[in-house]
């Protein structure tokens, strides 16, 4: 029973890689290459599922009877093709972001943040105890 | 053993497709062993062209028809021409980078420091 | 793993070791796609943000003792989730039950074209395509929001003299690629126009039509390609990719049967078909050919505009 379900594990695990680079690693660009591991893993999971054990590729040729399950190469196409698109789109973000902030590591935008969000409060302060004094 | 055409056109096929093989292997082996990084791309550049050469020839003559014979020499072209191109492609981005070779000096020991910082160099 | 380079370059291998993975299975169209934009435009697009963007990452500082932890947890809860699944390859599982006998027992009366795949996309599915193409039109655009850049017009015999000086130092690339440049565009077109009887169709030679392009850019120079591919147009071809698309519905509709249905655009249904799928595909790989380049253009050029920056400051 355990050999028949292998490739769920495989999947499984290549999934949890990419999920915990997403997780453990504070610079961008790995993050994005952790998406893209668990995309491709997704990918691989949907298309084991269609795998038919002695069917041959999808293309109607004469003598074949049995072929492999066509709809989720359909939906890997289109997925495919989405997941270069928005991870086009992150890096891009990426290149602005490090224009901005001057870094790509999580901890120094995150503390750059708070240093912006403590001098806004502390302006805001300053306002409203210049205004009680008036 | 029946010594028709068709069993020899097997045979030839299936010698290519092994000798093929055995160059991707020792290609790969290559990497893994020399110690320079141009030896190491000589290496894997002659004998990986050759290796998808060979593992082609096999494959054309498994199959004998006139439209795969075709797209497979087509891709067998390409080959030809794209694998020495990036090999090449590769030496002179190092070279262009400041990666000298290990040569040997005039007492016949090798250059410890191989690598120049050098701005724009004339390759 | 600090050095980032390294990593791009293991993220292309993964992409081609998939795309094998994925002939292993049976999928030929999936792991030409694979093959062609995962080991090809993924590692291109993020060797350009590691130019701008860093080559190595800082030291990590917090210890991931949580995240191992959450990460044991959810894939052993995952894999108790896989022991009810069916067995690999098993050819009674409810995935080849219901709709897919219907695709591969009646596609060839329905639709007319032998690639099972093609038939599902642009036929069966094409609404699903249909929103396929508009995100990525939107992703190309969102591209172009973040990083495109205004210019002023380059001298053009600036441009020549660079290029003449250029020609020197990488004569056999710049002959090579001269050489096969056409190549790769006519087989783009070949698998444009083979998607229905083969492995192939409109985002495949999208992608292969883009990547000559990128070719032409990496040895010619971002002012040459941008003369030779006008900016403007590639946008204007990538909304009539959508607009096509958009408009064989609109067709349908007008012609009495429902949207995307291809029976009422000829007099016989099966040629019908064959038109509908021939023009959406077509519209299909215009629309991901110039968001690809749109892409490529807009990384690569706002790259040159922080290089130009930072000699200004220098000098």
């Amino acid at each position: 029973m355990l050999m028949g379900l292998y490739n769920y594990w495989v999947v499984v695990v290549l999934m949890m890689i990419g999920f915990y680079i997403v997780i453990a690693h504070g610079n961008l660009i790995k993050k994005i290459v952790g998406l893209t591991i668990f995309q491709t893993s997704v990918f691989i999971f949907y298309i084991s599922m269609a795998k038919v054990k002695d069917g041959t590729a999808p293309i109607l040729e004469q003598g074949t009877e049995l072929y492999s399950n066509p709809l989720p190469h359909v939906l890997i196409l289109t997925a495919i093709v989405v997941g270069i698109a928005t991870t086009a789109v992150g890096l891009a973000l990426t290149v602005r972001i490090k224009e901005a902030y001057g870094s790509i590591e999580e901890s120094d935008i995150q503390s750059q943040d708070n240093l912006i969000q403590e001098a806004h409060t502390q302006d805001a302060q300053s306002q409203v105890t210049r205004s009680q004094v008036t | 053993m029946a010594f028709d055409i068709d069993t020899i056109v097997e045979l030839i096929s299936a010698f290519c497709l092994l000798i093929g093989s055995f160059l991707c292997i020792s290609g790969g082996v290559g990497i893994l062993r020399f110690p320079d990084f141009y030896t190491r791309m000589h290496a894997v550049g002659v004998t990986d062209t050759l290796a998808a050469g060979m593992i082609l020839v096999g494959l054309m003559l498994q199959n004998p028809e006139a439209l795969v014979v075709i797209k497979l020499v087509m891709i067998l072209l390409m080959t030809l021409f794209i694998n020495p191109t990036a090999s090449h492609a590769l030496a002179k981005a190092a070279i262009h980078n400041g990666l000298l070779p290990i040569l040997d000096d005039k007492e016949g020991n090798k250059t410890e420091n191989n690598y120049q910082e050098s701005g724009s160099s004339n390759c | 793993m600090k050095d980032l380079f390294a990593v791009a370059m293991l993220v292309g291998i993964y992409g081609l070791l998939s795309a094998s993975f994925f002939v292993a299975m049976d999928a030929v169209d999936v792991a030409f796609t694979e093959a062609s934009v995962g080991a090809g435009i993924s590692t291109l697009l993020m060797f350009v943000v590691i130019t701008m963007t860093g080559r190595s990452e800082d030291p990590v500082r917090h210890k991931p003792l949580l995240a191992l932890i959450v990460v044991v947890i959810t894939g052993g809860l995952l894999i108790y989730g896989t022991l009810d699944m069916p067995y690999f390859g098993a050819a009674d599982a409810p995935i080849h039950q219901h709709v897919a006998p219907r695709y591969i027992n009646d596609s060839m009366q329905e639709v007319g074209v032998i690639n099972l795949v093609t038939s599902v996309l642009a036929s069966y599915r094409a609404f699903d395509t249909f929103g396929e193409v508009v995100v990525i039109f939107t992703a190309g655009i969102g591209v172009l929001a973040l990083l495109s850049v205004v210019r002023r017009r380059d001298d053009d015999e600036l441009i020549d003299s660079v290029n003449d000086s250029m020609h020197e130092q990488h004569l056999i690339l710049r002959i090579v690629t001269k050489m096969l440049i056409p190549f790769i565009l006519l087989f783009s077109l070949y698998v444009q126009f083979h998607g229905d009887f083969g492995p192939g169709g409109g985002f495949q030679a999208g992608v292969i039509f883009a990547s000559a392009i990128f070719l032409y850019t990496l040895l010619f120079g971002l002012s040459t390609a941008r003369r030779v591919i006008n900016q403007s147009l590639i946008r204007l071809i990538a909304a009539i990719g959508v607009l096509l698309y958009g408009c064989v519905g609109v067709v349908s509709l007008l012609n009495g049967g429902n949207f995307l249905d291809y029976n009422v655009l000829s007099s016989d249904p099966i040629a019908g078909q064959h038109l509908g799928i021939l023009l959406i595909e077509w519209g299909v790989g215009c629309t991901v050919a110039s968001v690809m380049m749109i892409i490529f253009f807009n990384f690569a050029g706002r790259q040159e505009e922080q290089q130009q920056a930072k000699e200004k400051e220098k000098s």
